[in-house]
């Protein structure tokens, strides 16, 4: 866009980008805003948990003179059956939760963008063998795959990763393929074709992120619900394992104890809680960000 | 549609056959050996060797496969190493705790999120609104068996009004069935909040407002009758996760359905009633999605005429 003032000097507009735009509408959604100040925060607590606390003497060991402390100034959670304190437990373990969480979907979104870019864009017969994959995926509850792959591989948080990637590789190729089909009849890529690209470069440099918008709100709330699963998973006993502070197996050891120390099984809940909620609230807004036509 | 119906049915054998070959597959890889489970740990290797035998394990992969596979269809699935009871008649057993609990859910997050999610659409950006959209947000970000333990801690620990765990009548039934009920009434007063958002700003909505129609009239016959179809889809979608939710409340509250009896079958390594129950549901899964599809295509004549045009 060019202006020339009265001067003559030609002055440059500048306009923002889709990038821009959308932040700038993301940081006026209030909640959004709580959403991400909570998740750097509970990224910053997790990096540094390793150097606030030591793994072997204040994770895992045993500490019979504190047994069932209740929340007090010295244990602001409380400690648990072993003595071991709660709040220290709770911040070690967002490193399990988050990298289960952001990694079973990053792992997801690449295997289900290629499958589902491929699928909505030749159709036929791939389009056929990735949907009826996904159907079967589909029949199956996320928990039954879950087990069948934790007792293949062990109680361990890699294949808690693997078991929910694979659901959501099959809900993110679903998305990608219905976005591809919509913008695969487009003129720009018609005219793009005609510019001589090849395939490839469509797919990567038109399609993809003209699809980006549902893919970017779905990987937050997939994130959120990832973590729920997985700490599901681990107080089903087919997830983590204790003594390791996973939250979701923190409940299953505190289970037993609900009745005399609830508070072993009150502040992992929350934990948990705070964390999908903040996530949720920053996918709401980026959702609204991205698409303003649903906010009016 | 009887076509249809067949047609969808054919297309669930290889579904089924394909998702438990790769069940029987993983649980024989990792099952451990039945044998020494079974025998006494003095039994000599002879006596392994001849249960081994007569067991069948000693054939290749594939025949104790299509075996197992045939005894689906007799209701013959081996028995526990546990409890020495018939796999299928344990399933069946259990199936109507889980219906029972799964079907009073759906109906109580049915009863709450519909009327919900109708009130905060047509007070749209009211604190009405907010209040409501706030109270859904926080059901979808708990984790359901979290909810279960407090409402336990709540209702019959600190207040005795219901009781904890069993299943000796209905009051049993009230906290897993509430567990599971309001996760998904949270889901579902989003959806049809936002069904209801995209029809009231459709063209036949202002059309029935100026022939005169009353505000009753146009929200429940011209607009819910049309939102109704992605409210349909939203709720037959969350079957699995009915099934998933009412493992983890039976887990909570010691509801004997299948999910408890698959969480503690795997607990004591019980390798037959896990596989067994694992392919089961998958087929029950199967056959209910089917269901879904079928009264959805009822639902909405635009499907169905697709589905006669195509055959």
């Amino acid at each position: 866009m060019e202006n020339t003032n009265k001067t003559g000097n030609i002055r440059q507009f500048k306009g923002r980008s889709l990038g821009q735009e959308t932040w700038r509408r993301l940081l006026k959604n209030r909640g959004a805003v709580v959403g991400m100040i909570f998740m750097v925060l509970l990224v910053i607590v997790a990096i540094l948990a390793e150097f606030i606390y030591n793994y072997d003497t204040d994770i895992v060991a045993q500490n019979s003179k504190a047994i069932f402390a209740s929340p007090s100034a010295a244990h602001i959670f409380g400690t648990d059956q072993f003595g071991r304190d709660i709040f220290a437990r709770i911040l070690y373990g967002a490193r399990y939760s988050l990298l289960i969480g952001v990694g079973s979907v990053a792992f997801g979104l690449v295997v289900g963008m290629i499958l589902g870019a491929l699928a909505g864009f030749y159709g036929g017969v791939i389009d056929n063998l990735v949907m009826r994959a996904n159907d079967i995926l589909y029949a199956i509850p996320n928990i039954m795959i879950a087990v069948v792959i934790v007792s293949l591989l062990g109680t361990t948080p890699f294949s808690l990763l693997l078991a929910l990637s694979i659901s959501a590789a099959s809900s993110f190729a679903r998305i990608v393929r219905a976005a591809v089909m919509q913008i695969r009849g487009q003129e720009y890529i018609e005219s793009a074709y005609a510019m001589g690209l090849p395939t490839w470069k469509v797919i990567l440099k038109h399609i993809i992120p003209n699809c980006l918008s549902p893919i970017i709100v779905q990987v937050t709330l997939a994130i959120g619900s990832n973590i729920i699963a997985a700490s599901s998973l681990s107080f089903l006993g087919v997830g983590v394992a204790p003594p390791m502070p996973e939250w979701g197996a923190m409940l299953s050891d505190g289970r037993p104890y609900i009745r005399s120390a609830p508070w072993l099984c009150i502040f992992p809940g929350l934990a948990i809680m705070v964390t999908v909620l903040a996530l949720n609230l920053m996918g709401d807004g980026l959702r609204d960000a991205l698409d303003p036509k649903l906010k009016k | 549609m009887i076509r249809y119906i067949l047609k969808r049915l054919l297309y669930m054998i290889p579904t089924i056959l394909l998702t438990s070959l790769l069940i029987f597959w993983a649980m024989d890889l990792t099952g451990g050996d039945p044998v020494q489970t079974i025998l006494p740990e003095n039994a000599t290797v002879e006596q392994q060797e001849a249960l081994r035998e007569s067991m069948g394990l000693n054939d290749p992969f594939f025949v104790r496969y299509f075996r197992y596979m045939g005894g689906i269809v007799t209701g013959d699935m081996g028995e526990s190493y546990v409890t020495k009871l018939d796999v299928f008649g344990t399933f069946m057993n259990r199936l109507p705790m889980t219906l029972a609990l799964g079907g009073t859910a759906l109906i109580i997050s049915v009863i709450i999120s519909i009327p919900l999610g109708i009130w905060t659409a047509i007070n749209q950006n009211t604190w009405k609104d907010t209040l409501g959209m706030v109270l859904a947000l926080f059901g979808v970000s708990m984790p359901n068996f979290w909810l279960g333990l407090m409402l336990m801690l709540l209702f019959s620990l600190q207040l005795h009004w219901l009781p904890s765990g069993g299943s000796d009548g209905i009051q049993y039934l009230v906290l897993p069935a509430l567990t599971v009920g309001l996760g998904l009434a949270a889901l579902i007063t989003r959806t049809t909040r936002s069904a209801m958002l995209d029809v009231i700003r459709q063209d036949y909505i202002t059309t029935a407002k100026a022939k005169g129609a009353s505000r009753h009239r146009v929200l429940y016959t011209h607009a819910l009758r049309n939102a109704m179809i992605p409210i349909v889809t939203a709720v037959g979608m969350q079957f699995s996760l009915v099934m998933t939710g009412s493992a983890l409340a039976e887990t909570v509250f010691s509801w004997p359905g299948i999910g408890l009896l698959i969480v503690q079958s795997i607990a004591k390594r019980d390798t037959p009633m896990v596989t067994g129950s694992i392919i089961l549901c998958c087929i029950l899964m199967a056959l209910i999605n089917l269901l879904v599809d079928i009264i959805y295509a009822y639902c909405d004549p635009r499907i169905k005429a697709q589905y006669s045009r195509k055959g």
